[in-house]
């Protein structure tokens, strides 16, 4: 039984429910002798449908997580499934099959072996089917008609409802924390078990990077397992080449448009330079190993290196640091403008120019802002993936020539959880324990920034 | 030296002002050329892809006449209405049809290089239309991948003189090709089509959206208007603001660790990747949302306070229909962000090849720039064409949705 209907059932009922409780705040209306009752009818209805709907629909969300294994249990305890493999991809392959035509997913089993497990799925589904309907209809009748009997003329519905409204409010703005928790819990459980399998110090201070998926999880080799070079690909690609290109252009880029250009360009330029930002990073990935990566390939040709890599660490650096421009603009204007007016108009009035205004009192003033605005960015091109993807190599590579092949963190990541293995395999889990490593770096930089950007923002409030 | 000057206007003093002035002059154009530069860089971006991808909207064809009143395939409506309808038209021969008329019309060496699934349209069109099958009709069938890169002057040699010889007597030709709209995934880049892609991005979108918008607008209420200032409060703000600069990929490993261990079944389903996105707009609404409540003035609340409003209702009736258009504006971009992520989808499992359109939120899909991606990777040069379309289709999505935003901005933005 799929979840819309029974979400569809619930809308239903809580419509129901509030359509009789505001009739029945109704008839309490004209029967009091002022015409008033505590609470608008409107409340009492919204109480009522209130009680119907969130105990269902809490219902549907721990329905929909256990029905389909309970579904697959009453299969595999059906004299039919006997027949089955022992366990292993044929098995779920065949499991898979029936449940497809049984659901009408798909017109006919490919396998003769799944026939004859069709009929006991069909059965186990529209039994669990029914069950899941009732319990719907009982929850909701329950729930609404504790709701209705507490409806009288002197109930507090509104309160009560205002009560739940901001129980519900609460608990939108704790999925936050519950995201940060989900991230952190999944990242440290893989992480750890990975770090059972390889240790920590070869992880973090080995040199060599070649993690074999297919060789046995059993008997790993450590020392194919360190990443240095993957730091060093992400630092060079993301903090250096990437930064070369954004820094200069960002904060130039910010400095004429709140200081020099006229009105008209600015309206101009400020949306082109929030495509260039809204631009798909898979675009910048295509763009990068089509176009620029060939074009370095050429021009290093060109000059005499011998053999160039076509997926060198210089096409992803450089696109990557265009994608950066208007981040490093956008924070750089906006630091610009936290300062003073009086500062510039007071160097301006001692007969410094614009430029000497600008190199001498506003980016001075404004560097703790630029600053954490770097930093930011960095932290946004070190977890950037799909340009690297793309345009960078998955090769490890110990190297600071960019016109080498070079890899990633997040390149590796993608490499890893994309490939045959097994998710038991340390191949696998270092993925994990990349991303734990991105994760906590990614969060320090934050950290440190918005800090930095908070206490300058107030240094002149 | 002119004598009107001030005595303090010496020679030296004149070479340093010209040299303060030069250095002025200079710096304006280091910062117009960076202008200059990022301008260029996206124009360069747009024109390559614009260039590239003119081709990817067409395909090499070949007209061929085929006389149904010859063929002998009988086609009643009732069935053609019907599911199997493409398979009961294979049963009774079409594609050896499709292919004897093909030989007829150019020739044997050239029939062979009709794309196999050609007659797929063919079938296509019997179906839409069954009263074709009393007449001689002329389609445009596409051509094999290799004839394709052979007519764009690639591959084989033999295959470049074969596609020069067709051009030359006028048989075969590069037309607009509308079916790429409409068709999905195929192994062949004559055969492909992004609508199977662009419908598994608009359920994922819309998954995203049911899931991010409410959480999102309803935590930025409680955090602006109602939360208490205590260490509570602080955390959620920090994890929102740290969630907002995490890398996707990071969202991408928790979806795969949790959605797809709860539900391995939904694996590259849209409904999963919906929600990994969802976890990844809902802190760009917050933030957006915020500042849009921080917005409205507070006379709007003491005024309402003061008549006996109370603060939920103050909230609901007052403040969220005041700051709804910023809450739009930043959940719109949001949502352009989402609709152009690919990697956290790539974790999930959205890679895979997906022939069909998705017919539903739990079906295997993948989604735009997944497709991208996909296509980039392909070998064959045909690809390189139809990679730049599907990125024209994604930008030209991006950009009715920024622009919507900008419109809503421009036209609800209020100063109080």
């Amino acid at each position: 039984m799929s979840p819309t209907i029974l979400l569809l059932l619930a809308i239903g009922l809580g419509l129901a429910g509030w359509l009789a409780a505001r009739a029945r705040a109704w008839t309490f209306r004209r029967a009091s002798p002022d015409g008033r009752i505590s609470s608008l009818p409107t409340y009492h209805a919204w109480y009522v449908a209130l009680w119907v709907t969130l105990p269902v629909l809490a219902f549907i969300a721990l329905w929909s997580a256990v029905s389909p294994g309970l579904i697959t249990q009453s299969v595999l305890a059906d004299p039919a499934a006997a027949e089955l493999p022992a366990f292993g991809f044929q098995r779920d392959a065949l499991l898979n099959e029936a449940r497809n035509v049984a659901t009408g997913t798909a017109p006919a089993v490919f396998n003769p072996k799944a026939t004859v497990l069709i009929q006991p799925y069909r059965d186990a589904i529209s039994f669990y089917g029914s069950i899941g309907i009732a319990a719907t209809l009982v929850i909701a009748f329950l729930g609404g008609a504790w709701a209705f009997l507490r409806l009288k003329p002197d109930f507090a519905a509104r309160t009560k409802v205002e009560r739940i409204v901001m129980a519900i409010l609460l608990g939108a703005s704790l999925v936050a924390i519950l995201t940060t928790l989900g991230i952190l819990a999944s990242l440290v459980f893989e992480t750890v078990r990975f770090f059972g399998m390889v240790s920590p110090i070869d992880f973090l201070f080995g040199t060599h990077w070649g993690p074999d998926p297919m060789a046995r999880a059993a008997a790993v080799d450590g020392s194919r397992y360190g990443a240095i070079p993957l730091f060093w690909g992400t630092i060079f690609i993301g903090a250096i080449i990437a930064m070369i290109v954004a820094i200069p252009l960002g904060l130039m880029s910010a400095i004429y448009l709140t200081q020099y250009a006229a009105p008209r360009l600015r309206a101009w330029i400020k949306p082109a330079l929030e495509i260039l930002a809204g631009v798909p990073t898979v675009v910048y990935g295509y763009f990068a190993a089509l176009t620029i990566a060939p074009a370095i390939r050429d021009m290093a040709l060109a000059v005499g290196v011998s053999n160039p890599s076509s997926e060198s660490a210089l096409a992803a650096g450089l696109v990557m640091g265009v994608m950066i421009i208007p981040f490093v603009s956008s924070m750089a204007d906006d630091s610009i403008a936290a300062v003073p007016q009086a500062m510039r108009d007071g160097s301006l009035a001692m007969g410094a120019t614009t430029s000497e205004t600008i190199r001498r009192v506003l980016v001075p003033a404004a560097l703790p802002g630029i600053v954490a605005g770097i930093m930011l960015a960095i932290s946004r091109a070190i977890g950037e993936t799909m340009i690297v993807v793309m345009a960078a190599s998955t090769a490890a590579n110990l190297t600071a020539n960019p016109l080498e092949a070079m890899t990633t963190v997040t390149v590796q990541i993608v490499a890893m959880l994309t490939g045959e293995g097994s998710f038991d395999h340390p191949a696998t889990l270092s993925a994990f324990a990349l991303g734990f490593v991105l994760f906590m770096v990614t969060l320090g930089l934050n950290f440190v920034a918005l800090r930095v950007v908070k206490r300058f923002r107030e240094a002149y409030e | 030296m002119n004598e009107r000057v001030a005595p303090t206007r010496t020679a030296s003093f004149e070479a340093r002002l010209q040299k303060r002035y030069a250095a002025e002059r200079r710096f304006k154009a280091i910062g117009l050329g960076a202008i200059l530069f990022s301008v260029a860089v996206l124009l360069f971006l747009l024109a390559t892809m614009t260039l590239n991808g003119i081709g990817g909207f067409q395909r090499v064809e070949m007209d061929v006449p085929i006389d149904f009143t010859q063929a002998g395939i009988a086609a009643d409506p009732t069935m053609m209405a019907q599911p199997g309808a493409v398979n009961s038209l294979q049963a009774q021969g079409l594609p050896e049809v499709v292919s004897f008329y093909a030989s007829q019309a150019l020739g044997e060496e050239a029939a062979a290089e009709i794309g196999p699934d050609a007659w797929r349209d063919v079938a296509a069109a019997i179906i839409a239309d069954p009263s074709i099958l009393r007449e001689t009709v002329t389609f445009s069938l596409p051509t094999s991948a290799d004839l394709a890169s052979g007519y764009s002057g690639e591959g084989s040699a033999e295959m470049q003189a074969l596609a020069q010889k067709l051009n030359d007597e006028g048989k075969l030709a590069k037309n607009f090709d509308p079916g790429f709209l409409g068709r999905s995934d195929a192994t062949n880049p004559q055969q492909v089509g992004i609508w199977g892609a662009l419908k598994g991005s608009m359920l994922t979108m819309l998954v995203t959206l049911l899931m991010a918008f409410p959480i999102g607008v309803l935590a930025a209420l409680y955090l602006e208007e109602y939360a208490p200032r205590n260490r509570w409060t602080d955390l959620i703000e920090v994890s929102i603001n740290n969630l907002a600069a995490v890398p996707s990929i990071i969202f991408g490993l928790l979806g795969l660790a949790v959605f797809l261990t709860l539900f391995p079944s939904y694996r590259s389903a849209p409904l999963i990747g919906g929600m990994t996105l969802a976890l990844m707009t809902m802190p760009v609404i917050v933030i957006s949302g915020r500042n849009a409540i921080k917005a409205v003035p507070p006379s709007i609340r003491d005024g309402a306070l003061a008549i006996g409003a109370s603060p939920v209702q103050v909230v609901f009736h007052h403040v969220l229909p005041l700051a709804l258009p910023g809450i739009l504006t930043g959940t719109i971009i949001g949502m352009a962000r989402a609709l152009g992520e690919t990697a956290p989808l790539l974790m999930i499992g959205m890679r895979a090849f997906v022939a069909t359109p998705p017919d539903g939120l739990t079906s295997p899909a993948t989604v735009l720039p997944v497709q991208i991606f996909l296509w980039s990777d392909e070998i064959d040069r045909g690809f390189v064409e139809r990679t730049s379309a599907a990125i024209i289709v994604l930008l030209l999505f991006l950009l009715v949705m920024n622009g919507l935003a900008i419109y809503l901005r421009n036209k609800f933005e209020k100063k109080w």
